[in-house]
């Protein structure tokens, strides 16, 4: 039941929540307003912004001028495959851990051995490095080296109980970009700075550097810890009985996801989805240091309005404008459902 | 409870996701620590060999290591409290009943879903350029002649501004959605008891939002630490550069790979300070 | 063919011991249900044998094959679920339809068996609902309907009429039992009410704490309870229990007497009483009564009886209707 509440009290409140509202929401607005003025109104635009003239011609321009269109295709063409190749890594990783739940670690070393064999495996492949090569420069040698230290690490990863193995996966997203930017970005560097020598095969011809086939596994990688978090959640309120139901009725287990499980839980793989999306379409760290050109992103087309010399403000705007729409859309539409996987769940 | 079959089944299901995060989190974190043991220049890219601890060393020497930890802290720090104490207000008010709060809603959450590399240009040039920003003008509105260069003059605080006002709608969606878990019967019966709302909001809201404003804080830590578009974009990383932005100009800048790893290093020790709590937190709710 | 058998089968969750060690032999074509107290193990009995839960150690045959490491699907068995587990987001049909497209049957096929099942179910004018649209008892005969047009060899129920209410139920138990005997398929049915034992069964099996006390008819049961457990678990009223010095002079040590096997006279019983109660039900009267020596007991009257609280009335047990148990709560022989 609502508290009653007198109707000064209410003209009060909205007054002052719409001030609020409006306030933060101005800059959005500005740029809305100077995407429609000429660019020399642009600049004079605080002075008189009513009176000027409106006009599209930015919009055209900014396609023109810097092929917006190239740009979203990117966008999309990376959020998409990644979230795609998300749902299908992390479908199954979440009915796992919702539906076959591990209650006890299924390796029977404690936790001070595991840390033991895996440091050791550390030094080892470090001392590899060093005595192979300065740099992992030869990629056969580099790469069985890392799988000394990466195979036991990944053993401990997948061996641990459910809730760890959660937890541990929520912890990757947890790692800053700039402890993985130096060697992700010699690995996906042009020249093949590391890696390079691959023997018979001439790999420096084919590098990941500003490809989709770098930018999609790895905005996959950067949000698979929440897709699977986010799926895990949403899967536990699916009763069991009904997979199990499933199961007697002689499903496989690809059945048994892909006509029980995932059309059940559509609503929430979709804001799933929806969280996804946006986080991916809005992802400038590794887009700006890592593309420049072919499989460049929306926020790198934006950032290069940043160059003093491009201060066309009119045209800035709608560019910026036309990046921001289609996200901030979804983001109205989907707010409530977002916040499950804001908070990783820890808030109800 | 599953049989041992659907058990198998279930890590062989868990095994790729496994794969793909160990690789992920597992690769650039061993050749991280291993680069930053190494002289390693991307300008003579053959002359490499051990560094023992110099890279670190110089790190820590290099006195934009000392600033920009301290742009770091200061930004983490300001963006927080910025947005926690605007978050619990705007949180409250929105929690209230008034007109068209479903519209205020959508305006007020707007922020957090523009790509950070548009509003740092659009804050930069449209609202604050010291000549043509909206700021400028409504200074001179009211008689200045020289408005207020904002990113020249306070490059720290403009910085934070833009964070801010990314990141508060994100911290008053969270608490909007505590608060409206606080039991509608509790909130009539302090009404009824005429609890005056000071202390209705500290012996009941507050303790109630206790431990979303923690999750808030840990989650928000855990993105500023890791601001760079901002920077980057309105070209402040020389005066208001934070940790993540003076690894990526060793790198990019200075070429410096081994300095850049060890810079990396201190990036990932002071996040997983962060995230331990974190993950404490998350791991307590999974269990109840 | 449907005989399954159950071999020194036992069952933990962890150190937690649910099912100690159960031996049972259940014949082709036979209605069995399982009987028990909730939390005595029924329904982890039943999902052992349908393959959803492992077995600590022990066997399971069906049919002569050992099936202990066959998944679910393998075993041709069909489960009805007591919260039916149906598939929200498909239709009826498809729901129906679903064990049989995982089996590869042809669509011409599926088809004729959806519409033989809906019209035995009563389901045609609903084929095409969600089962968020229909009723607890047409979800019921859905979930059948899937479990029927499989042909499996035997029908497992875990309390399939627990969310129904009693007019409902007391329908879909004569339609069970009319199903049974049309398709003269194996039925294992689980339930916690003695009533839905007694009238449905072929054999019941009656469990205590994970373990089997006795198998047998409902007749059997009923007048050969082989424990102080299954003597009280079966028959309602509950059986009158005694102990002391009037079980001491038949050299048992607890007595058992069913309310309907004591006669009331005007004098010259066994046991002197006054009424406490008197509950007229119409067909019959049961009168609680303090008998000093025996306790408080619970007996039948006809219908017309007139005693009311406060009366002396006399008690009189049907002698070779009496059960003697042993200290350790076992049946002694007639003596
Ligand atoms: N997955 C499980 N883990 C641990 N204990 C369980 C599990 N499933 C059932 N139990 C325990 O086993 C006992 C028997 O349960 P159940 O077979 O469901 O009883 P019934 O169906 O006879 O009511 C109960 O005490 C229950 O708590
Ligand atoms: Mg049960």
């Amino acid at each position: 039941m609502a508290r009653k509440q007198s109707t000064r009290r209410t003209i009060v409140l909205t007054a002052v929540a719409w001030t609020i509202g409006i306030l933060l929401f101005f800059p959005i607005f500005w740029t809305a307003v100077a995407a429609f003025k000429t660019e020399s109104d642009a600049y004079t635009l605080p002075q008189n912004f009513l009176t000027t003239p409106w006009t599209l011609e930015n919009f055209g321009i900014v396609q023109e001028r810097s092929d917006y269109l190239r740009y979203i295709f990117n966008t999309s063409v990376i959020v998409i495959l990644s979230t795609l190749l998300g749902l299908l890594l992390a479908i199954p990783a979440a009915w796992s851990m919702a539906f076959a739940p591990q209650a006890e670690a299924t390796s029977k070393l404690s936790g001070w051995t595991w840390l033991a064999i895996i440091l050791a495996s550390l030094v080892i492949c470090f001392l590899g490095l060093y005595f192979t090569d300065w740099k992992p420069a030869n990629a056969f040698v580099g790469i069985v080296l890392l799988l000394i230290f990466v195979v036991p690490a990944s053993l401990w990863a997948w061996t641990r109980r459910t809730h760890d193995g959660l937890l541990w996966m929520l912890s990757t997203k947890m790692m800053p970009p700039a402890g993985a930017l130096i060697p992700i970005y010699l690995i996906f560097n042009r020249n093949g700075l590391v890696f390079k020598d691959w023997g018979w095969i001439n790999l420096s011809d084919y590098n990941i550097m500003d490809s989709f086939w770098g930018m999609v596994p790895l905005m996959t990688l950067l949000n698979l810890p929440i897709i699977i978090w986010m799926l895990f959640t949403y899967f536990k309120e699916i009763p069991v009985g009904i997979l199990e139901a499933a199961r007697m009725d002689g499903a496989s287990l690809w059945n048994e996801l892909a006509r029980v499980l995932t059309p059940m839980a559509l609503p929430g793989i979709a804001s799933t989805c929806l969280l996804n999306l946006i986080l991916s379409w809005n992802e400038a760290f590794w887009s700006l240091n890592l593309t420049n050109k072919y499989a460049a992103p929306l926020s790198f087309f934006i950032s290069e309005y940043s160059s003093p010399e491009g201060q066309f403000w009119a045209k800035l705007s709608a560019a910026s404008i036309m990046a921001i729409a289609p996200i901030l859309v979804i983001g109205w539409f989907s707010q409530k459902q977002l916040v499950r996987g804001l908070t990783f769940g820890a808030v109800k | 409870m599953a049989t041992r079959q659907a058990q198998a089944l279930g890590r062989l299901a868990l095994a790729p996701s496994v794969i793909a995060l160990a690789a992920w989190s597992f690769v650039p974190l061993a050749l991280t620590i291993y680069f930053a043991f190494l002289r390693y220049n991307l300008q003579d890219p053959d002359n490499t060999g051990w560094a023992g601890f110099s890279n670190f060393y110089y790190f820590f020497k290099d006195p934009y290591f000392l600033k920009d930890l301290i742009n770091t802290l200061l930004l983490v720090g300001s963006v927080i409290v910025t947005t926690v104490v605007g978050g619990v207000l705007l949180a409250l008010l929105l929690d209230q009943p008034f007109w068209g709060r479903g519209i205020v809603r959508l305006l007020m959450i707007s922020p957090f879903f523009i790509m950070p590399t548009v509003s740092s240009l659009v804050w930069k040039n449209l609202i604050m350029h010291p000549v043509f920003g909206l700021l400028a003008g409504i200074q001179r509105l009211f008689g200045a002649h020289q408005p207020i260069d904002w990113f020249g003059t306070y490059p720290r605080f403009s910085v934070a501004l833009i964070v801010s006002w990314q990141w508060l709608p994100y911290a008053a969606l969270i608490l909007l959605t505590a608060l409206q878990s606080l039991d509608e019967e509790q909130k009539d019966a302090a009404a009824m008891d005429g609890a005056p709302p000071l202390s209705y909001f500290y012996h009941i809201v507050l303790p109630h939002l206790a431990r979303p404003i923690t999750v808030v804080i840990l989650i928000e830590t855990i993105f500023l630490l890791n601001i760079f578009a901002e920077i980057k974009v309105t070209s402040v990383g020389g005066f208001a550069g934070n940790l993540t932005y003076l690894v990526f100009s060793q790198l990019n800048d200075a070429t410096d790979v081994g300095m850049a790893a060890a810079g990396g290093l201190v990036a990932v020790v002071l996040a997983n300070i962060v995230s331990a709590f974190l993950v404490r937190m998350v791991g307590k709710n999974l269990e109840a | 063919m449907g005989t399954i058998s159950l071999k020194k089968v036992r069952k933990a969750f962890g150190d937690v011991v649910i099912i100690p060690g159960a031996d049972l032999d259940i014949k082709d074509g036979e209605f069995i249900v399982f009987v028990g107290p909730s939390g005595c193990g029924k329904s982890t009995l039943l999902r052992l044998i349908a393959g959803l839960e492992d077995m600590t150690s022990g066997k399971i045959e069906i049919d002569g094959h050992d099936v202990t490491d066959v998944a679910p699907a393998g075993r041709e068995l069909a489960m009805v679920f007591q919260s039916y587990a149906l598939y929200p987001h498909m239709s009826v049909r498809n729901n129906i339809a679903f064990p049989l497209k995982m089996a590869k049957v042809d669509k011409g096929e599926i088809e004729k068996k959806i519409a033989h099942a809906a019209e035995i179910l009563n389901l045609t004018e609903y084929l095409d609902r969600k089962p968020g649209q229909l009723s607890g008892g047409q979800r019921q005969r859905v979930a059948i309907g899937r479990a029927i047009v499989r042909e499996p060899k035997a029908f497992l129920f875990d309390e399939p009429l627990s969310n129904l209410d009693a007019a409902l139920r007391v329908n879909m138990r004569v339609f069970i039992m009319q199903l049974h005997k049309n398709l003269a398929t194996t039925m294992i049915y689980v339930t916690h009410d003695q009533v839905e034992a007694m009238t449905m069964a072929d054999r019941i099996v009656v469990l205590n704490k994970g373990t089997i006390e006795q198998v047998g008819s409902p007749l059997e049961l009923y007048n050969k309870p082989r424990s102080l457990f299954v003597a009280g678990f079966i028959g309602s009223p509950k059986m009158n229990f005694i102990s002391g010095k009037e079980a001491a002079q038949l050299d048992a040590h607890t007595i058992g007497i069913r309310p309907e096997h004591i006669d009331v006279t005007a004098s010259k019983g066994l046991w002197n009483g006054t009424i406490l109660l008197a509950e007229h039900l119409g067909s019959d009267s049961f009168l609680h009564v303090d008998a000093s020596d025996a306790g408080r007991l619970v007996v039948r009257a006809p219908g017309e009886f007139a005693g009311k609280p406060g009366d002396k009335i006399s008690l009189k047990p049907v002698s070779d209707r009496l059960h003697r148990f042993d200290s350790a709560g076992l049946a002694l022989a007639r003596g």
